[in-house]
């Protein structure tokens, strides 16, 4: 089925939910707003002639100049019948959050959590929202665009507190 | 307390094995890198198995919105480091497909050359590594051998063996030589007497059929909820292969088969490797016959760097060569855009929103082992901790990749 057809028929089903569509390429996006994503997800999963039962991908974008800053884009491909749809939910700034897909395709586990460890969107529902990627202590959310590339200015690295006893110790015995 | 009245109380009911937490890793030789797995045991049995990873998260995709399009592509490298020839193909196909540039015919051929040796050495590090952890020493040494000859190969033709930095956005670094490609003629004629000596090795092998015959067995309907890919989704018999679905190279001019399993185990997946080796192989074959003449640069003189010769004589090309390696590209079509190649791993995918400018507004990188190594505690819960080794290996990690 051609990505546009697909989008008709989601648009017979959920019109009010579909914010815009885009093409790129050949390759068909779909924005929806984020509080049914997760009935969208479960159409395009269980509707037989469109049947996306592989979700290639599952990620965060920042753009913090629009009104929803936050979007996933979840990559959508069906196996048996060989076509594509990315799908985004947008979320925003202010409570970032969105219904986990877990339930419908297992794999969004970990992409789920590392837009969380990344992004710092919530995803609801998902049975295991930890950082991933990140320490467990990590404060902040390294891929949003108004985190400095170099890490947060207060955290530089001063070396091993261990290390530095064992120099002091070596100038002890004059091995220097 | 409790210990006692075990002791002391009802002597006739078993005594309740106590459940162990094992940490296996970061460093252990058989996890492939830098993975951690933390094991819930009840006697031998894993009943819970969770991974940890990110021990080399060294942010790959935050350095990227921060260098131009051709910067990057060393980055790719150091993904997946076993086979980094694949990685920057891929790179380098997605950044082509934004940008709407069409490669010369010649290109094509010999990145599908590369593209397959890469491959085959992926492969032959992964039958080599896997067999060591199940117990097969001597494939390792012979497996190796001709990984040498492969690496040997990328060696001459680009002066590294390991972080290749090959393919270039829209060409590639250099051209082949005739004597090149008799060499890797002579190393596909020789090689599947080669793939022989592996399988009677093991193939037929007792300790190798135990360790690995129904062992991690997932479902082609489970395989694919998971969103796995490559080999050990086609080990569980699911015809999916990128090099089939989306156009890139020239697999569309090539006789070749999509290898799959049927039973989804461990066994199927090594022989989903064993007979891409060949598949890879007469590829490799069919590119070399057929391979024409021409030029390896496409012409898009905005994106794509001149020719080197050139460079070294002609003023202008010197510019055009100063103004890419120093600045990068300026400008990128504006959109967003997703592109798949089929890696010896599975399928890497470069996402890219581009608003315009020279830098990726945002890359993602979907990595297979990422998504791999997610799936693991579904194959391997229910099993003996021994089989965790063979699992792991099965599906083909490499951390790198996985933690970017």
């Amino acid at each position: 089925m051609e990505p546009l057809e697909i989008v008709n028929r989601l648009k017979n089903k959920y019109l009010n939910e579909i914010a815009d569509v885009t093409e790129f390429r050949d390759q068909v996006f779909v924005s929806v707003n984020r509080q049914r994503i997760s009935d969208i997800c479960r159409f395009l999963h269980d509707d037989p002639e469109i049947y996306m039962d592989y979700l290639v991908d599952l990620c965060g974008v920042d753009y913090p100049d629009r009104q929803h800053r936050y979007e996933v884009v979840y990559n959508l491909y069906s196996v048996k019948h060989k076509h594509r749809l990315m799908l985004k939910a947008l979320i925003p700034a202010d409570n970032p959050s969105v219904d986990s897909v877990v339930p419908i395709w297992a794999g969004a586990n970990w992409h789920e959590r590392e837009a969380c460890d990344m992004y710092g969107i919530i995803f609801n529902g998902h049975p295991d929202l930890r950082r991933i990627l990140m320490p467990d202590d990590w404060e902040g959310y390294p891929l949003r665009k108004d985190y400095p590339l170099k890490g947060p200015a207060d955290t530089e690295y001063k070396g091993f507190e261990e290390l530095k006893d064992l120099h002091s110790h070596d100038s002890e015995w004059n091995i220097r | 307390m409790e210990d006692t009245n075990i002791d002391s109380g009802n002597k006739n009911s078993r005594i309740a094995a106590k459940e162990l937490t094992l940490s296996m890793g970061p460093q252990h030789p058989a996890t492939h890198g830098v993975l951690r797995l933390v094991l819930d045991l009840d006697g031998e049995t894993i009943v819970k198995c969770t991974p940890y990873v990110g021990y080399l998260h060294r942010g790959v995709e935050k350095l990227a919105e921060n260098r131009n399009y051709m910067q990057v592509l060393p980055l790719t490298d150091r993904l997946d480091y076993i086979s980094s020839m694949s990685n920057n193909l891929g790179y380098c196909v997605a950044v082509e497909k934004l940008f709407g540039i069409e490669v010369p015919e010649r290109t094509e051929y010999i990145r599908t050359i590369v593209g397959e040796m890469s491959r085959i050495a992926n492969h032959l590090l992964w039958l080599a590594t896997h067999a060591l952890d199940v117990g097969a020493m001597t494939v390792f040494l012979y497996c190796f051998r001709e990984r040498e000859a492969i690496l040997d190969l990328f060696e001459r033709l680009c002066g590294a063996r390991l972080t290749v930095t090959y393919p270039r956005i829209g060409g590639l670094k250099n051209d082949v030589d005739s004597k090149w490609l008799q060499d890797v003629y002579a190393f596909t004629t020789e090689f599947p007497m080669r793939i022989e000596q592996y399988e009677t090795l093991i193939n037929k092998n007792r300790i190798w059929l135990q360790r690995t015959k129904g062992i991690g067995v997932i479902s082609a309907q489970e395989a694919i909820n998971w969103g796995m890919s490559g080999p050990a989704l086609r080990g569980s018999g699911v015809p999916y292969d990128v090099r089939k679905v989306t156009r890139y190279g020239v697999y569309d001019k090539v006789k070749w088969e999509v290898c799959v399993g049927k039973n989804g185990d461990v066994y199927d997946r090594y022989r989903v490797r064993m007979d891409e080796f060949r598949q890879s192989n007469n590829i490799i074959r069919q590119c070399i016959d057929q391979i024409p003449e021409g030029p390896i640069m496409a012409d898009a003189p905005k994106y794509t760097l001149p020719a080197k010769d050139k460079v070294l004589t002609d003023m202008e090309h010197l510019i055009h060569h100063f103004v890419l390696i120093t600045k990068g590209p300026q400008t990128a079509p504006e959109g967003e855009l997703y592109v798949a190649t089929e890696v010896p791993k599975g399928e890497l995918g470069f996402f890219f929103v581009s608003d315009g400018t020279g830098k990726p507004y945002r890359m993602r990188v979907r990595s297979p082992s990422f998504v791999h190594v997610s799936a693991l505690p579904t194959l391997c819960e229910g099993e003996l901790i021994a089989d965790i080794i063979a699992n792991i290996g099965s599906i083909d990690i490499v951390l790198g990749e996985c933690d970017r």
